[in-house]
């Protein structure tokens, strides 16, 4: 996955490439979204407020990210998207970015963000540093979360999207159905799936998207996170 | 706007006494010490001046002076230097947590890829290496200690000399032996005394860049009698150890860089810990959810390493960037790799506290005015960030609330 990432950052929007002088210092429009970040939820959310939510990532990695969003549902257009991170410059300002794309002209529908690339995103922000680009994949999962959030809340668990089977560590060759079938079989947390897999054991990057599936199963199978709900 | 450079353990400035004394040699005196001719024998003269003069500063002779490009260089000239010099007879190292990547990464190379075992001492929750644990390491096939005298990222001074007399204790037990023990002292060097009889050490790093000589010159002191495997081959300069025409005027440099921090030692110390431990009191005191990490004593006088918790600290460091202030993190957001900081992850801290660490490091130029504008510029940022931030860090590793 972050393989994949790398190259796709490095092919263009890249910061380093554009501008060998200033090396990993970001462009502009980062800076503008990193000192002035739009949309975020500096407040705990008021219940009844949104009727979606999504989360990416653990403080463990470096970054964490939560969403919560209003969509309309009549149009299911995404009225309000708020945000919170606990991440580097690239994380906010990517994040801050995506809360605009989302909500500007009446909003996105959910087919449409859920087509929402990191590239998209990248491109608005005038280019991210090659190795900044994992920061900016995770808002746009944090919203495919928050999507599947919404259809599981609205319960039109058909329209539910998971990507299909993938190899989750390069390394362990760890696959989202070996995920799925150690959280079946109750490992819940990431500690006991890697136990049971090995995933990301030595191979830290791995660990946001792990962390990403293990939740996305638990809630399917065990219904929501008591602590996090809304 | 202010220009608060807090980054010294990163690198220093060029001192102007320092320029002054290396001028000679980026002008007229161009020649090379190993040509025969007046031309290289000025040349030479002066980089021989200048080994006794870090010799003298170590308490050591000045054969036991090798100049080199830097702190890695030395670290690894030690390191592999030694243990592949003696890999006939030994095959175990000994080292810490909490070492610099130089050495770190040097050992875990020679243990993946040329049949090393490696021992990597923990330490405690401030950073401290326990010189009983070292020795109780050691074994008949060890070849090497490697523990530096204070961190560069927390700034705890470690125990060398008593590292070093118990290791002289057990080889007395254990005649044939090997052993040697080496030490970084790349941050020392400007607060610390570096008495290489005191110490007992048998090989020192120092780096000029830290002690404010320009970037490209470093020293390692081997102990007479100490055989080293060169890293590179070439010309005999440096006795073989270290092939290739010298940095002159680094060298020149740094010798005289050393006289000046001997000479300022004291009085600088004296300077640097006030400033420090009104630095760190004040941001405890007034920014909840802090932690000092690192002894809170035993540590260099220019060292300020806190974690603020909920945030990451390279969201911090571009905030007090924007204000003039330029300190370092142990993020990993600012590492090649994904990984924060190993040396405070060492001292038993989570990763997210580890990710919010940031480090202020105090120089010569640093005044009571520079502290005040830190403490006055930091609340509101790390209030701004913890705003942003969902994560919440629990109350157990943070000393203030």
């Amino acid at each position: 996955m972050n393989h994949e990432a790398k190259k796709a950052a490095g092919a263009k929007g890249d910061v380093v490439s554009r501008d060998k002088r200033t090396s990993w210092f970001y462009s502009d429009t980062v800076k503008d979204h990193f000192f002035h970040p739009r949309n975020f939820l500096d407040h705990e959310p008021e219940p009844g407020s949104y009727n979606a939510r999504g989360k990416v990532g653990s403080p463990a990695c470096g970054d964490e990210l939560r969403v919560w969003m209003f969509v309309d549902p009549v149009a299911e257009r995404i009225q309000t998207f708020r945000w919170k991170t606990f991440g580097c410059g690239s994380a906010i300002a990517s994040t801050s970015m995506a809360s605009v794309m989302v909500t500007e002209n009446g909003g996105m529908t959910l087919d449409q963000a859920r087509e929402l690339k990191p590239q998209d995103i990248m491109e608005r922000l005038g280019g991210l540093p090659t190795r900044k680009f994992h920061c900016s994949v995770l808002c746009d999962k944090a919203l495919r979360d928050a999507i599947n959030d919404y259809y599981r809340q609205t319960e039109q668990f058909d329209k539910m999207v998971l990507a299909p089977a993938r190899v989750i560590d390069p390394i362990s060759k760890v696959t989202d159905h070996d995920i799925e079938e150690a959280v079946l079989d109750g490992a819940t947390t990431l500690e006991a799936v890697q136990q049971r897999t090995k995933v990301g054991v030595g191979n830290h990057e791995v660990l946001p998207a792990v962390e990403e599936l293990i939740r996305f199963y638990r809630e399917k199978y065990f219904g929501p996170d008591k602590e996090s709900l809304i | 706007m202010p220009d608060v450079y807090v980054d010294h353990a990163a690198t220093t400035p060029l001192d102007p006494r320092v320029l002054e004394a290396m001028m000679p040699f980026l002008g007229d005196a161009y020649g090379n010490p190993s040509s025969f001719h007046m031309r290289g024998k000025r040349v030479k003269d002066a980089v021989e001046d200048a080994r006794e003069i870090v010799a003298t500063i170590l308490g050591a002779r000045s054969d036991e002076i090798v100049f080199t490009s830097g702190g890695t260089e030395s670290d690894n000239l030690a390191v592999l230097g030694y243990a592949r010099m003696h890999k006939e007879q030994a095959h175990h190292l000994v080292s810490t947590t909490i070492e610099h990547h130089a050495v770190l990464e040097t050992v875990r190379h020679l243990n993946k890829k040329e049949g090393f075992e490696v021992t990597e001492i923990p330490v405690d929750v401030d950073g401290l290496v326990d010189p009983e644990a070292v020795v109780h390491a050691l074994c008949d096939d060890t070849s090497l200690v490697s523990v530096m005298y204070a961190n560069n990222e927390i700034g705890t001074i470690e125990p060398i000399a008593e590292v070093g007399r118990m290791i002289e204790a057990w080889k007395k037990e254990h005649p044939k032996s090997p052993l040697v023990l080496h030490t970084d002292a790349c941050q020392a060097a400007g607060a610390l005394l570096l008495d290489v009889r005191k110490l007992h050490v048998d090989l020192l790093t120092l780096n000029g860049s830290k002690i404010y000589v320009p970037k490209g010159v470093g020293v390692l002191y081997v102990r007479r009698g100490v055989k080293l495997m060169p890293l590179q081959f070439g010309g005999s300069q440096e006795k073989g150890l270290r092939p290739g025409t010298e940095h002159i005027a680094g060298i020149i440099g740094l010798a005289k860089a050393l006289e000046i921090a001997d000479e300022e030692r004291e009085g600088e110390q004296v300077r640097l810990t006030l400033l420090r431990d009104n630095l760190i009191e004040r941001v405890l005191k007034d920014i909840p959810k802090t932690r000092l990490n690192g002894h809170p004593t035993k540590r260099l006088p220019n060292n300020v390493n806190i974690s603020f918790m909920d945030l990451e600290g390279e969201a911090l460091l571009l905030y007090l960037d924007a204000a003039g202030i330029y300190a370092s993190t142990g993020s990993a957001c600012t590492s090649a790799s994904l990984d924060p900081s190993h040396v405070i992850l060492a001292l038993g801290m989570p990763y997210e506290v580890a990710h919010g660490s940031l480090r202020f490091s105090l120089g010569r130029s640093t005044t009571q005015k520079d502290i005040d504008y830190i403490v006055e510029t930091l609340p509101p940022l790390v209030e701004k960030l913890r705003r942003i931030s969902p994560v919440r860090v629990s109350e157990k590793y943070y000393q203030s609330t």
